[in-house]
C-alpha cells in the first residue's frame, strides 16, 4: 500500500487536503493562491530569512513563514490578512531604503502589489558598496544585494561544495564576503557560475552582460578581453 | 600592506592539541590568536582553516560577527565604555568624550603607539557599579578617566534580601573552597539526588514549579523531560551564561560568588536529562567570571564531583567551558549553540527544539545560570520548602537586579510576592535624592517601560503578564524624572541594531530603520510620520523575526509610544 497521510485545511476560506509535510506556501500554490517570496528558491535550502512569504495562522500569536511552516490538520490560514499585509509592505519599503531594486522586475511587482512608497523612509542609511570587477566572468555590484543567501548556499553544500563566499559582517552592515576580501581569482572560486544563476537581483552578473548594458557593443567587448589577455600574458 | 605576521608557534601548539577536534574548536583559536596579535592575521586564519577543516570564507565570517574578534589590527588594551541604558544614565557618554580627549583618538581609532583603543559597547553586566568599563581584562566599576588607568578592586554586586536562598553563600564563602562550600549546604542536593532515579529528579523539579530565569520562563521539569525522553545519544547540558541583557547582573554575581552552585546544577540537570557532557558557554566580557568558574571547574574535577563515576554513582559527567567572543544574539539558546559549533551566531529556525535537536543536533538541555542554582536549591530542600517561597505561578526565589537612578542599587533575593513599588522604594530605598520617578525599564532592553502609575505591578510571572509586561531576566532599571529620555531611547535604537545578527530581513533591517528615527528624534529633526513609520517597523519586526531578538527588538520603544509619546516626534503641522 502506498497510502500517503494527508492533511486537511483551510486557506483563504478554501478547503484543501495535502500530503503531511507540505509547507502552507506549497498548499497554497495548489489552490492557486499567490503568495509573494524574496529568498526561496527551488534550488537552495529555505532558511526563512526574507518573511515576505509569512501568513497568518488562526490562533498562533506570530505570523507563520509559509515557505518553513509544514501543515497540520485544521488549520485556518490567512494569506492576505491586514497583519500580513502591513509586514509585506513594511519589509519592501525598509529593503528598498537599503538596497537598490531597480533591476529586480520580482520585487518592483511586488512593490506594485502592496502599494509601496518608495520614499517611505528618507534618510535611512543605504548599503553602499563599489563595484567588485576582479575576474573574466563576473562582477559583483553588492549595492544591488539582499542578503538572500542564495549564492552562499550554491556555492557552498546546496551545489558546488567550493565555498569561496561566505556572509560578513553583522546585522544591517552584513555583507557577502570572501576569505579577506580577497579577489575572486585568489579565492576557492572556480567561476561556475551557480552564484550568479540564483542572484534574484544584479548583484552577480555575468561580465559580458554587465558590459552590454554599460552600452558597449559585442565587439568592442571582444577587444577588450583580447586585450586584457595580453596584459596577463605580458606581465606573467 | 597586508600585515599578516607569521603563525605563532603558541597557535601551533593549540592547533597540534585540539585540531582533531574539528570545527567546534573553531571559536576558542580564534580568542587565542587575537590574544596572540591583538587581531586575526591572515595567516593565522588560514592556518586555523587547515586544522580544524574549516571554509576560509567561513572563518572570515566568524572573525566579523564576533564583536572582540578583529580581522585588522587595533591595539593592545580595548577601553570598552558600555554606553546601554543604566550606564548611558549615570555618564558614560561624557567619559568617552573625556577619554578619548586624554587619549587624543577618536571612538574606534587607537592611539599613535598602539596601546589602547577606546570602543563603545553594550552591556558589561556592571549596571550597579555605572558607568562600567572593560579595561583590556580588567572590569572597572565607577569608572572615571582616572580609575580606567588605575583600576582598584574588581567590582562586586552589593547583595540583599533576608532570608537569602540562592545567595546564601555568594560574598560569604571563598568561592573557590568545597569545603566552605559543603559546610553551607553545598553538594547536598546532589549526593541525595544521586541515589534517586531520572525519573524521580525530573518529578521533583517539575512537582516545584521552577522555570527559566534566563527570560523565557519555560518550565524547567518539562524541558528535561523531553530530552530524557529522546532515544539519541549523546545528550547534552549546556548552561547559558551570556548574560547580555542590559540592565542583568546576577548570573555574573552567582557565578564569581558561589560557582560551585552552578556546577552542581548542572550535575543534577545532566544527571535527570541522560546528557553526558557539559558545556559552560560565558560570554566573552565576563573575563574575571571567566577566571573563577575555569578553576573551580578544575577544582571539582580533582575532588571527584566532575568526570568518570561521580561520587561513585556509576555516572559519568565532564564540563566544557566555552567564551563567547561578543555577541548578545548568542544568549538565544540556538545562536548559543551555533557559535559552539564554530559558526556565526545566528539563531536557527524552531521547531526543532533543543531538546530533540540542540547541539550538534543532538538532544539538549539548556539552562540559565540562575536556573540551575535553582535547581541546586530544590534538591537541597525538597519541592515542598520550595513551593513555600515565591508565589503560586512563580515558585521559588527570584534575583532582580537594580540599577539606575536608585539608592541601593544591587542584586534583590525576592522570595514573597511583591510590587514594582515596593522593591524599588521599601527594598531598595527608593529613588537617589529623593527624587520623583519617571519610568522604570522592567525586563532589560527586550523588557517594556512602566509608568509612574503601573508601579503596583506584582512581580511574578502571572502579575506582570497581567499587566502586559514581563519579567525576562528580572532587571530593574530606574529612571527619575531628569532622565534624557530621547538619549535613552535613542541607545535602545543603536543596542538592537547593533546587535541584530542580520539573518532575517524584519530585524537586519528594522532595528536599523528603528535606530534612524530615535537617532532624528535625539537630534530634534523628527519627521511628520515618524511615529507611524516606528509603528510599522516595530509591528513588523515583533510579528515576522525569526528570534526572540527580533521579536522584543521593538517592544522597550513601543511601550514608550503608549506611556510617554511626549519624547517622540515634534508637533504636528496642521494645514487644515
Amino acid at each position: 500500500m502506498n497510502e500517503e497521510k494527508s492533511v486537511q485545511l483551510t486557506i483563504d476560506g478554501k478547503e484543501c487536503r495535502v500530503p503531511e509535510g507540505t509547507t502552507l506556501l506549497q498548499a497554497a500554490r495548489s489552490l492557486d493562491i499567490n503568495i509573494p517570496v524574496i529568498c526561496l528558491h527551488d534550488a537552495t535550502t529555505s532558511e526563512g530569512l526574507c518573511r515576505q512569504c509569512v501568513v497568518e495562522v488562526e490562533g498562533w500569536g506570530r505570523l507563520a513563514p509559509s515557505c518553513i511552516t509544514p501543515v497540520a490538520e485544521g488549520m485556518v490560514v490567512f494569506t492576505e490578512s491586514e497583519r500580513v499585509i502591513r509586514t509585506r509592505r513594511t519589509i519592501l519599503e525598509m529593503l528598498n531604503a537599503s538596497v537598490d531594486l531597480s533591476n529586480s522586475p520580482e520585487l518592483q511587482a511586488q512593490m506594485k502589489r502592496y502599494e509601496v512608497d518608495p520614499e517611505r523612509f528618507p534618510g535611512a542609511k543605504k548599503r553602499e558598496h563599489k563595484i567588485l570587477d576582479d575576474n573574466p566572468f563576473y562582477v559583483r555590484d553588492y549595492s544591488q544585494c539582499i542578503l538572500c543567501w542564495r549564492c552562499v548556499q550554491a556555492c557552498a553544500d546546496d551545489m558546488q561544495y567550493t565555498y569561496a563566499l561566505g556572509i560578513g559582517g553583522r546585522g544591517h552592515d552584513s555583507r557577502i564576503t570572501t576569505f579577506f576580501d580577497f579577489p575572486l581569482p585568489e579565492t576557492t572560486c572556480v567561476f561556475c557560475g551557480n552564484c550568479v544563476g540564483v542572484c534574484p537581483t544584479k548583484a552577480l552578473q555575468g561580465k559580458t552582460e554587465h558590459l552590454l548594458e554599460k552600452g558597449l557593443q559585442h565587439h568592442e567587448i571582444r577587444a577588450r578581453r583580447r586585450e586584457e589577455r595580453q596584459d596577463k600574458r605580458r606581465s606573467t | 600592506m597586508l600585515n599578516d605576521p607569521p603563525v605563532s608557534s603558541q597557535l601551533q601548539e593549540f592547533l597540534d592539541q585540539k585540531g582533531e577536534r574539528g570545527r567546534e574548536m573553531l571559536l576558542p583559536a580564534l580568542l587565542e590568536t587575537q590574544k596572540i596579535h591583538d587581531f586575526i592575521p591572515p595567516a593565522s586564519a588560514s592556518a586555523i582553516g587547515d586544522a580544524l577543516k574549516v571554509p576560509l570564507a567561513d572563518i572570515y565570517g566568524v572573525i566579523e560577527f564576533y564583536s572582540m574578534l578583529s580581522s585588522q589590527p587595533r591595539a593592545e588594551t580595548p577601553i570598552r565604555i558600555c554606553t546601554t541604558p543604566s550606564c548611558a544614565s549615570q555618564g558614560s557618554g561624557e567619559l568617552v568624550s573625556q577619554i578619548c580627549q586624554h587619549l587624543g583618538v577618536d571612538i574606534g581609532e587607537a592611539t599613535r603607539d598602539g596601546q589602547y583603543i577606546v570602543e563603545e559597547v553594550e552591556c558589561l553586566g556592571l549596571c550597579d557599579h555605572a558607568p562600567g568599563v572593560l579595561v583590556g581584562d580588567e572590569m572597572v566599576g565607577e569608572a572615571t578617566l582616572e580609575k580606567i588607568f588605575n583600576p582598584g578592586d574588581h567590582p562586586r554586586s552589593q547583595i540583599y534580601g533576608d532570608p537569602l536562598y540562592l545567595m546564601a553563600r555568594a560574598g560569604k564563602i571563598d568561592p573557590l573552597s568545597t569545603e566552605q562550600f559543603q559546610e553551607k549546604g553545598g553538594f547536598k542536593g546532589l549526593k541525595k539526588i544521586l541515589t534517586l532515579s531520572t525519573e524521580e529528579v525530573i518529578e521533583m523539579v517539575t512537582d516545584s514549579g521552577l522555570t527559566g530565569r534566563g527570560g523565557a520562563g519555560f518550565p524547567t521539569g518539562l524541558k528535561w523531560k523531553s530530552c530524557a525522553e529522546m532515544d539519541r545519544f549523546p545528550k547534552y547540558l549546556v548552561c547559558n551564561e551570556d548574560e547580555s541583557e542590559p540592565g542583568t547582573f546576577k548570573d555574573r554575581a552567582l557565578i564569581e560568588g558561589d560557582p560551585f552552585t552552578i556546577i552542581e546544577g548542572m550535575i543534577i540537570a545532566a544527571y535527570a536529562a541522560g546528557a553526558t557532557k557539559g558545556y559552560l558557554y560565558i560570554r566573552g566580557e565576563y573575563t574575571h567570571s571567566h577566571q573563577v568558574i575555569s578553576r573551580a571547574l578544575e577544582i571539582a574535577a580533582q575532588e571527584g564531583f566532575l568526570g568518570k563515576d561521580i561520587l561513585g554513582s556509576g555516572f559519568d559527567f565532564e564540563i566544557e567551558l566555552r567564551s563567547g567572543a561578543g555577541a548578545y544574539i548568542c544568549g538565544e539558546e540556538t545562536a548559543l549553540f551555533e557559535s559552539i559549533e564554530g559558526k556565526r551566531g545566528f539563531p536557527r529556525v524552531k521547531p526543532p527544539f533543543p531538546t530533540t535537536h540542540g547541539l550538534f543536533n543532538q538532544p539538549t538541555v539548556i539552562n540559565n545560570v540562575e536556573t540551575l542554582a535553582n535547581v541546586a536549591l530544590i534538591c537541597n530542600i525538597g519541592p515542598e520548602e520550595y513551593k513555600k517561597l515565591g508565589s503560586e505561578d512563580s515558585s521559588g526565589p527570584r534575583l532582580f537586579s537594580i540599577s539606575g537612578d536608585i539608592n541601593r542599587p544591587g542584586i534583590y533575593e525576592i522570595t514573597k510576592p511583591i510590587t514594582l513599588a515596593d522593591l524599588i522604594y521599601e527594598n531598595a530605598g527608593g529613588i537617589r535624592d529623593g527624587k520623583e520617578i519617571r519610568v522604570v525599564l522592567l525586563g532589560g532592553a527586550a523588557g517594556k517601560f512602566v509608568a509612574p502609575d503601573q508601579m503596583d505591578v506584582l512581580l511574578t510571572l502571572q502579575g506582570t503578564r497581567d499587566a502586559g509586561l514581563s519579567l525576562g531576566s528580572g532587571a530593574v532599571v530606574v529612571f527619575d524624572v531628569d532622565v534624557d529620555m530621547k538619549f535613552v531611547l535613542h541607545g535602545l535604537g543603536h543596542f538592537f541594531a547593533h546587535e541584530s545578527c542580520g539573518k532575517c530581513y524584519p530585524c537586519q533591517l528594522g532595528t536599523q530603520r528603528q535606530a534612524e528615527i530615535l537617532d532624528r528624534n535625539l537630534r530634534g529633526q523628527a519627521l511628520p510620520g515618524d511615529i507611524e513609520r516606528l509603528e510599522d517597523v516595530i509591528a513588523t519586526m515583533t510579528d515576522s523575526s525569526l528570534c526572540g531578538l527580533g521579536q522584543t527588538a521593538g517592544s522597550a520603544v513601543g511601550s514608550a509610544i503608549k506611556i510617554c509619546p511626549e519624547y517622540f516626534g515634534i508637533e504636528e503641522v496642521s494645514y487644515e
